[in-house]
């Protein structure tokens, strides 16, 4: 197969919320085993193109493709069970179980892949340390950890991640970086939204900015990062620090 | 991630054991409340009485209440029918006690106890099966509306109780206790009411069960994550609504036994008893926490034990003391005793 290929494909896709219009009309192609950042200021749609990916909003218009198939219209767990998980903006960690619980459910079959479960924790020391712990009582940084931890303890091929390091301090931004790198050694794909800059050109590989519901710009991560001008025309960004 | 980024709560817990009974506030309500009540009643033997029949009207209680709780906080389904689950769990287990009567009046403790564990079987298929119709039939349709969900499920109750009318006639039909479950056990100045401690002993036992399958099980983690976060769930690629239909069978199976335990304590079942025994069962819901398991047995102890005192005390508030002691509740924790 060609290094090119696409793993998802989105196609004129429209997406409602009550009597709000927010999606008009998305085109997005995630090349398989690559980074794609989804950037755009705040409610732009990244956060309803990952729900509606993920069958948790539907498309009233257009068609999502996954691995050839239209998954349009299937539903959340039916998506979930062809290989894609999602971390969502809020985490989505379950505070009132454990750790291994919250771990447990993930698992499909109930039991850990040990090497599997070891490299987790060598992604992410903490998963191991609060083990035993209700994932309520963890920090947020450890929640973010958590959420990722889970939606990688099954292969996936594809990941979504929505702003993973909302409200984090930068050793743990860090921290998630360096994870995210390991990562994406495997080689499984993965659609990330973040608004921190510095690491979406630090971990991406490609690129869709988005802006009012549609895509306006695709291309090369590291193009954008090292042109000034796209980023003041897509992102309004102007001030140095912001490329850092 | 650095070694001094510790979970947030570690500083939450005081050190002491004030700090471990403040961190367990809600737990101690039940004790805190038994020793209050005992300060105005003042007699040992009353006040013994009327614990152990708060005890058992609270486990009843619970019996009922706990999967409306786990119902709500799953799907977000308002039930009003759950009380025809009662009705229909107390009329079918009562038609049971009447087939199987040679059991039921011989003076054998076992053979009664059979009688009634049988009966209890038929009263939660009965039940159950009503359960899984009334979802696919009347809930299904209106998942996500909660003013169509009230509309329907009372309009279900209703029809449910005039069939039940239709079945077994429109008197109320007395349903006296069997022998051996007559009368009390006597310690001293304590008297204990034998029903009383069956049904203590039942509700503890569900209690426990419940606990361990929600605890223990694949199962109990799902639902307790879909409680929490269903989204999350069916994103991790299982069918919530699938669970929900399990759920909603076993609540209407515990409401139906629910229905025949509390048919025997009144010694008289009417269709109507699910209907007037739901404001019970939907306070305590509402005070344990909406979908917390723990909270809806605290919730119904308390609302067991304040009927009781309050209607030795001061009878003319009996009627109102759930109302009140839900009022209190809330003003003390707004989201319930243990809803996060």
């Amino acid at each position: 197969m060609a290094a090119t290929e696409n793993l998802l494909t989105l196609a004129g896709v429209h997406t409602h919320i009550g009597q709000y219009h927010i999606l008009h009309g998305v085109d997005l192609e995630i090349p398989r085993g690559q980074l794609t950042m989804l950037l755009g200021r705040n409610g732009a749609g990244k956060t309803t193109t990952m729900r509606t990916i993920m069958g948790l909003w539907h498309a009233g218009q257009g068609t999502i493709t996954y691995k050839g198939e239209d998954i349009t219209k299937l539903r959340t767990p039916e998506i979930a069970r062809r290989g894609i998980a999602y971390v969502p903006e809020n985490m989505g960690v379950f505070g009132t179980l454990s750790v291994e619980e919250n771990m447990v459910l993930a698992a499909r079959g109930g039991d850990f892949d040990e090497a599997r479960l070891e490299w987790i924790f060598d992604l992410f020391p903490a998963m191991q340390k609060f083990w035993k712990w209700q994932a309520g009582q963890l920090s947020g940084g450890q929640k973010q950890m958590l959420a990722i931890a889970r939606a990688i303890i099954e292969p996936a091929d594809l990941l979504l991640i929505d702003e993973p390091t909302k409200g984090l301090a930068p050793a743990i931004v860090d921290a998630l970086a360096r994870a995210i790198m390991e990562l994406k050694k495997t080689g499984v794909t993965i659609l990330m939204v973040e608004q921190n800059f510095g690491l979406a050109t630090r971990v991406g590989d490609s690129v869709g900015v988005m802006d009012d519901g549609r895509i306006v710009h695709t291309g090369d991560m590291a193009e954008l990062a090292a042109d000034a001008d796209l980023q003041s025309r897509f992102l309004g960004l102007h001030m140095k620090g912001n490329a850092a | 991630m650095s070694a001094s980024d510790r979970p947030v709560s570690m500083t939450d817990e005081q050190p002491g054991i004030s700090g471990f009974v403040l961190a367990r506030l809600a737990y101690f309500t039940v004790p805190f409340l038994m020793i209050l009540a005992f300060v105005p009643i003042g007699n040992v033997s009353i006040w013994a009485t009327l614990t152990l029949a708060g005890l058992a009207m609270g486990l009843m209680i619970f019996m009922m209440a706990s999967g409306l709780t786990l119902v709500f906080g799953l799907m977000d389904v308002l039930n009003f029918g759950h009380g025809a689950m009662i009705s229909v769990g107390a009329f079918a287990g009562v038609s049971a006690l009447l087939a199987l009567t040679p059991l039921y009046l011989s003076s054998s403790v076992e053979l009664n106890l059979l009688a009634l564990l049988l009966a209890a079987l038929v009263a939660m298929a009965a039940a159950g099966v009503l359960g899984f119709v009334f979802e696919r039939t009347l809930i299904r349709p209106v998942y996500g509306n909660h003013l169509k969900q009230i509309l329907i499920t009372m309009g279900g109750l209703i029809v449910i109780e005039q069939l039940i009318v239709v079945v077994w006639g429109p008197n109320e039909i007395p349903i006296p206790r069997p022998e051996s479950l007559k009368g009390a056990f006597v310690f001293g100045d304590i008297v204990m009411e034998k029903y009383r401690l069956l049904a203590v002993a039942v509700g503890l036992a569900l209690f426990a069960m419940l606990r361990v399958l929600l605890t223990q099980t694949r199962i109990g983690l799902l639902v307790r994550a879909g409680v929490e976060n269903r989204e999350m769930v069916e994103a991790l690629g299982y069918r919530v609504s699938l669970l929900f239909i399990g759920v909603f069978v076993v609540a209407s199976a515990l409401a139906g036994l629910g229905g025949i335990m509390w048919g025997l304590y009144d010694e008289v079942i009417t269709a109507q008893m699910g209907m007037s025994v739901m404001i019970l069962v939907f306070i305590t819901i509402i005070i344990g926490g909406l979908g917390s398991i723990e909270g809806c047995f605290l919730a119904a102890l308390l609302i067991g034990l304040t009927n009781n005192y309050v209607a030795f005390l001061s009878p003319k508030l009996a009627l109102g003391s759930g109302i009140i002691l839900m009022v209190l509740v809330l003003m003390w924790r707004p989201q319930g005793l243990l809803q996060r």
